[in-house]
């Protein structure tokens, strides 16, 4: 993938490189070269490989104390709290390390709209993100499972049985996931397992995606193909790897934040209730970061619909290097998608906020306007748009706007205003 | 005899990942199984519950596979309201003579039909039960009259095994 071979200095270097070429990885990782006008919400890639790491190593921890059973299970991850040494922190750090990993990924996925990412030649790259966020839905609301709370129990009952929405088959399908007729301990093991599972698939995933980054290199802000290496691009270390770090660190004080003063502003006081399969809690609400589908799945008043709008309200982010027909990726060089882009994010913060409230009067209304925008900005706006919007000129290189000299220096000027 | 050779090889190969694919399937199959309710939860398939002590009015829940059933003796008064309603204004029409089979006593799943929480009793419009996770309402013989939920609540296998016993499944 480097353009210039490598060879190890020393000897015996050179001889474990010609049977194992590590460090030729090494290398090539070392000197990637980087776009240097990447800003910070590149740090997202780094940080949300370090909250994949906090959340295997938390876990792998936490997996020494934790009893997969339904008449233990509550009360071991009690034991955790109050017994285990250094229990409570591991355990809040990987709770809210869950929330922190979402707050991450959904701020890398702005990113990678607002800079049109997705689009040729980073389709593949986009797609297998998708899939790593869909793993990290089901390994979250899993996870979420495992404490076995009143949410836990109702969580789980509630979303396998979206399941049961499909013809025919539903039932059968609900009764196969469940290992029984409710949700109960074969339930509980089995998602224990794919709780565990999961992460290294995901991990396996992450190193694909970044593979697929390192073949056409990072996108940057201003959206253009870029010479590598050349006078637009750094080597990756220790330019981006101080960055990153820095970025990191400011990342980690908010993490600290929630883990150390919040720690259960972000669950549910339901939780601390052990599972009764008796009585259902009189809200259920899942945890925030699924909010917006949640809100979608309850904005339409037909059950398999519901489910299928859902679903596909997921699947839709996959196609959207051919929904968008826009040539041009960077929201900077488009007035008209930079405020569609706004717009939506908008639109899923409300569809966030109206998941967390009760569905009926106003909030059901708002649900399904916000719902309806969801869809139409994708399948029909941004598709539209690609044809019908005046773009601006964009710049030959990202030196050339700065350094002056070229009839693009205007843009460069007026990119503050757009900007704002 | 040229052309013939390439069409044997193709055959082969067919057959190999036809014979392949059956080996992988059979494999898999036992994988995907072993998921299914086991033959210990099986065989929890039936419960009796002693109704002696139920006053009319009163409704009580007990768990059968893991699930909550609600066993009510019901009023005249809701046994007439029941009955009273017509068959097109259901969404899921059944008479109240299919679901319980003495009017007195209405045994049914405690489930909702929409996404499986436990509906609450002598709520919502129709003064049957109400389930709070996406508001369906159910009228006095467990019928769905109102929300999101597609089914009335299920009547369980069930009989009379004396006047003050039912057994369940």
């Amino acid at each position: 993938m480097s353009d210039h071979e490598y060879t190890p200095k020393s000897k015996v270097g050179k001889w474990f490189n010609d049977r194992l070429p590590i460090l030729t990885l090494a290398n090539h990782l070392t000197d990637y070269p980087t776009p240097k006008n990447l800003n910070y919400w590149w740090t997202f890639g780094g940080i949300l490989t370090f909250c994949l790491i906090t959340q295997i190593i938390t876990g792998l921890t936490l997996a020494m104390h934790y009893i997969a059973h339904a008449d233990m299970a509550f009360e071991s991850v009690e034991k955790i709290m109050r017994d285990v040494n250094y229990g409570w922190l591991i355990r809040y750090i990987h709770a809210n390390g869950a929330s922190m990993f979402f707050l991450a990924v959904y701020i890398h996925i702005f990113r990678s709209l607002f800079y049109g990412s997705y689009k040729s030649p980073r389709e593949i790259i986009w797609i297998i993100g998708i899939i790593i966020y869909l793993l990290m839905m089901a390994s979250a609301f899993m996870g979420y499972v495992l404490p076995w709370g009143q949410m836990s129990f109702w969580g789980a009952t509630v979303i396998t049985n979206l399941f049961s929405a499909i013809p025919l088959v539903g039932e059968g399908i609900v009764t196969w996931l469940w290992g029984g007729y409710s949700v109960d301990n074969p339930t509980l093991t089995r998602f224990f397992t794919l709780h565990y599972l999961i992460p290294f698939l995901i991990l396996g995933l992450v190193v694909l995606h970044i593979w697929a980054l390192h073949v056409p290199g990072n996108n940057n802000p201003v959206g253009i193909d870029i010479k590598k290496p050349s006078k637009d691009t750094v080597p990756f270390h220790p330019y981006i790897v101080i960055k990153d770090a820095f970025a990191l660190l400011m990342f980690m004080i908010v993490f600290a934040f929630f883990v150390f003063y919040a720690p259960n502003i972000l669950g549910h006081a339901d939780n601390y209730i052990e599972a009764n399969p008796m009585v259902t809690p009189a809200h259920i609400v899942p945890e925030w970061y699924l909010l917006p589908f949640y809100a979608i799945l309850r904005s339409i008043p037909d059950k398999l619909l519901g489910v299928l709008a859902m679903l596909f309200a997921i699947i839709i982010l996959a196609l959207l290097p051919w929904l968008d027909t826009s040539k041009i990726r960077s929201a900077v060089f488009r007035p008209l998608y930079k405020q569609f882009y706004w717009i939506l994010l908008a639109d899923v913060l409300i569809l966030g906020y109206v998941g967390a409230m009760p569905a009926e009067g106003l909030y059901l209304l708002i649900a399904r306007i916000a719902t309806f925008y969801y869809f139409l900005h994708f399948l029909v706006i941004l598709p539209v748009l690609g044809f019908k919007e005046k773009t601006l000129p964009i710049p030959l290189s990202i030196t050339d706007p700065v350094l002056g000299g070229s009839p693009n220096l205007a843009i460069a000027k007026n990119r503050d205003s757009f900007d704002n | 005899m040229t052309d013939k050779k390439p069409e044997r090889r193709e055959f082969l190969f067919t057959a190999s990942y036809v014979a392949g694919a059956v080996g992988v399937a059979a494999a898999v199959w036992p994988l995907v199984d072993q998921m299914n309710p086991d033959a210990s939860v099986k065989a929890l398939a039936s419960t009796e519950v002693d109704i002696s002590s139920v006053k009319p009015g009163n409704t009580i829940t007990v768990l059968w596979r893991g699930k909550p059933v609600f066993i009510r003796r019901r009023t005249q008064e809701e046994i007439s309201e029941a009955k009273s309603v017509k068959m097109e204004d259901l969404k899921h029409p059944e008479k109240d003579e299919d679901r319980a089979k003495d009017p007195e006593w209405l045994v049914m799943l405690g489930v909702c039909t929409h996404l499986g929480c436990v509906p609450l009793n002598d709520k919502g419009d129709y003064k049957g039960w109400f389930c709070p996770c996406h508001g369906s309402h159910y009228d006095t013989s467990g019928r769905i009259r109102k929300g999101p939920a597609p089914l009335n609540m299920e009547i369980p296998k069930y009989e009379f095994v004396d006047a003050s016993t039912i057994k369940i499944g």
